[in-house]
């Protein structure tokens, strides 16, 4: 193990600041992408069932 | 050739395709991403001229690799489109862009993140920078093209040819470290062999994988939304969203 504790490991040598803003904004954003994409299609999907209830009542 | 690619080019095939792909490349996406950070935080050594603020570069170069791969790749299905007019590749190149934003604005946030401690700056109007930053605008004024045109057809074509002029600049950020004197340093990697510790090359490449994978994961599920989106009065579609 190269740290030699948690504290050591957060610190990142003094750069903690740029190197977990960097992991943890990549990370918020991928997951941000994620729940867009699952949201956009539970949406589409609510959007063409009601449209062919629509037709179907047509 | 034995596979019949016009078979896989059809919307409706495809559409089954993708879905069993999905899982396969968005698990290996997070099992290489894991494997990449271990590397990245516990096998990779302290760098002898930048400490510990070095391991950005887990992050910032395959995020930067993925923002002009990603376009050449939208570049690529924008051509194929306009020649051949299959639907299929314009919707792939739509369901490219906005995870080619997403890289292109993690490489210049952790490049900002990354300048200021070595360079004391967040930001310098040099070639490189200002090139890559010129792709994120390339990204989102396409999108917003696409957004803007009503007609499907029409703006998948317009899309295309904007993508495809945008292109341009691709080779552009690749060379700007050779071109123009810059801040930023050279290709670590080069055909010529690498001047990098294998640890911290191991850890690079194994995180562009994983990029890699997610990309192909998140483009084939948002291709899919728009292939039922766009099809939707077809009758397999029909018979997916319930009678």
């Amino acid at each position: 193990m190269k740290w030699a504790g948690f504290s050591q490991f957060w610190a990142m040598g003094g750069y903690g600041l740029y190197v977990w803003g960097s992991f943890f904004v990549t990370f918020a954003v991928i997951i941000l992408e994620v729940y867009l994409l699952k949201k956009g299609r539970v949406q589409t999907l609510k959007l063409l069932k009601r449209m062919r209830n629509f037709e179907n009542e047509a | 050739m034995a596979i019949n690619l016009y078979y896989y080019a059809s919307p409706a095939t495809f559409y089954q395709l993708s879905g069993k792909l999905i899982p396969w490349f968005g698990w290996s996406a997070a099992i290489l991403t894991l494997i990449g950070l271990y590397i990245s935080f516990f096998v990779a050594p302290t760098d002898f001229q930048q400490g510990e603020a070095y391991r950005i570069i887990f992050i910032h170069v395959p995020a930067a690799w993925m923002s002009m791969f990603i376009y050449l790749v939208m570049a690529f299905w924008g051509a194929i489109g306009l020649a051949f007019k299959t639907r299929l590749s314009f919707m792939m190149s739509r369901a490219l862009a906005p995870t080619g934003a997403l890289f292109t604005f993690v490489a210049l946030w952790t490049g900002a993140l990354w300048g200021k401690p070595m360079w004391g700056a967040w930001w310098v109007w040099d070639a490189r920078l200002t090139s890559e930053l010129i792709l994120l605008f390339l990204y989102i004024g396409i999108m917003a093209l696409w957004a803007a045109i009503d007609d499907p057809q029409r703006g998948d074509r317009a899309g295309a040819l904007l993508t495809l002029v945008g292109a341009i600049n691709v080779p552009i950020i690749y060379f700007s470290v050779k071109w123009w004197n810059t801040l930023h340093q050279g290709a670590s990697i080069k055909p010529s062999g690498t001047s990098m510790h294998e640890a911290m090359l191991a850890g690079m490449l194994i995180m562009a994988f994983a990029a890699w994978f997610y990309t192909i994961a998140v483009a084939l599920y948002r291709v899919r939304t728009l292939i039922i989106e766009r099809e939707r009065n077809s009758e397999w579609v029909k018979a997916l969203t319930g009678k």
